[in-house]
């Protein structure tokens, strides 16, 4: 038998936002964060990391990411990126 | 004096930087590389960057993609730099690969073309002695990611003219970017103190005094600096900071330059920094 690893599903609020959190998570050197904590703000991670966690998303949930969206208010907590994701409709990606 | 094409040399992580400022201040770039498959990769990346403008800068001019595209001109050919009006230097930091470009460059560029040598640590007098045009020879260190930094450190070499100094200048005003000028030795300012820094880091890091996100943290918390210098070697790529440390090391003799053995095996072992996805650090796939 072939052991899984359980992924959230991303199609549910949840689950995207477990995804979101694991792949800030596995970017910082803090094991600790709240999801409405301010990366940005808070000095956590630069400004570059935007960059990476848009692409990120784009990838995971399928979703493009239009000029109209590059603001880093969508991106600069993992609530924020939630519901930017929920608002953009997302739907999972290619696994 | 007006720029309406500038040549970019090398095509890697500084020159990605420096096509993304001129595209989008409107100056078109010629930029060369050694293979179509870099300059590909350098477009997709130069597209990227341009994309991102908004998320990263609340200044930066805002382009299309279009618009980003017709401003650059990729060729393997450097003969298509000879009709610009400023060229770029952005080559490994390598003595002998950097002598043969500016040899090349020097009969293909009109002779009154002024040649920016972008260098981590090589002497800008050591790079003009390889041209016929010493007084148009200046050194330009830009910063990573050069797009988002304001200000560039200039470097005088030892024929470097006033008016090749003033070109440069007018260069950067359009690009809304502030020059420190200063004299030419190896390392400059900035790579002579910050390579020690990084080097020293990873000694400690070798010798088990700290973890890399501790060490890097400290100058962060402690030191209130955006980066600390770990993180600073993974984004400038480890492989750059090799080489620019053994410059520092050649130029002075001085062993305070020798390069951490740790640093060396991650660079062997393919771990660059930023650009593989692993250095000190660790980068998730984006």
């Amino acid at each position: 038998m072939t052991a899984r690893t359980t992924e959230p599903s991303l199609s549910t609020a949840e689950g995207i936002k477990e995804t979101v959190r694991g792949f800030i998570l596995s970017s910082i050197t803090i094991t600790q964060l709240r999801d409405d904590d301010d990366l940005f703000d808070s000095g956590i991670v630069n400004s570059l990391f935007a960059v990476q966690l848009m692409t990120f998303i784009e990838k995971r949930f399928g979703i493009e990411v239009g000029m109209d969206d590059l603001d880093i208010a969508h991106f600069k907590s993992v609530n924020a990126t939630t519901a930017f994701v929920l608002g953009k409709n997302g739907r999972p990606g290619s696994p | 004096m007006e720029f309406k094409r500038v040549g970019v040399l090398g095509a890697g992580n500084i020159g990605i930087g420096v096509v993304t400022d001129l595209v989008l201040h409107g100056i078109s770039a010629v930029v060369v590389d050694i293979s179509d498959d870099i300059l590909t990769r350098a477009q997709a990346a130069i597209l990227n960057n341009v994309r991102c403008v908004p998320l990263l800068s609340k200044t930066l001019p805002r382009i299309t993609n279009d618009e980003a595209k017709q401003r650059m001109e990729l060729t393997t050919d450097l003969q298509d730099v000879a009709s610009c009006d400023f060229i770029i230097e952005n080559v490994t930091e390598d003595w002998a690969l950097k002598k043969s470009v500016y040899e090349n460059l020097d009969r293909v560029a009109p002779p009154e073309i002024c040649l920016g040598a972008n260098t981590s640590c090589i002497s800008i007098t050591q790079i003009a002695s390889a041209t016929t045009r010493a007084a148009n020879v200046v050194g330009i260190h830009l910063m990573n990611p050069v797009h988002l930094k304001p200000t560039v450190e200039v470097i005088r070499g030892f024929h470097t003219s006033d008016q090749t100094v003033d070109t440069l200048l007018q260069l950067f005003s359009v690009l809304n970017k502030e020059a420190i000028i200063v004299q030419d030795m190896p390392g400059f300012v900035s790579n002579r103190i910050s390579h020690l820094f990084m080097n020293e880091a990873a000694f400690v890091l070798q010798d088990n005094v700290a973890t890399a996100d501790e060490i890097d943290m400290i100058f962060k918390k402690c030191f209130g600096h955006k980066m600390g210098p770990l993180e600073t070697a993974d984004l400038i790529g480890l492989d750059t900071v090799m080489r620019s440390l053994d410059v520092l090391y050649e130029s002075f003799q001085d062993p305070k330059y020798r390069c951490c053995p740790l640093l060396r095996k991650l660079v062997h072992a393919g771990h660059l920094g930023r650009k593989t996805g692993r250095g000190f650090h660790v980068y998730p796939e984006g």
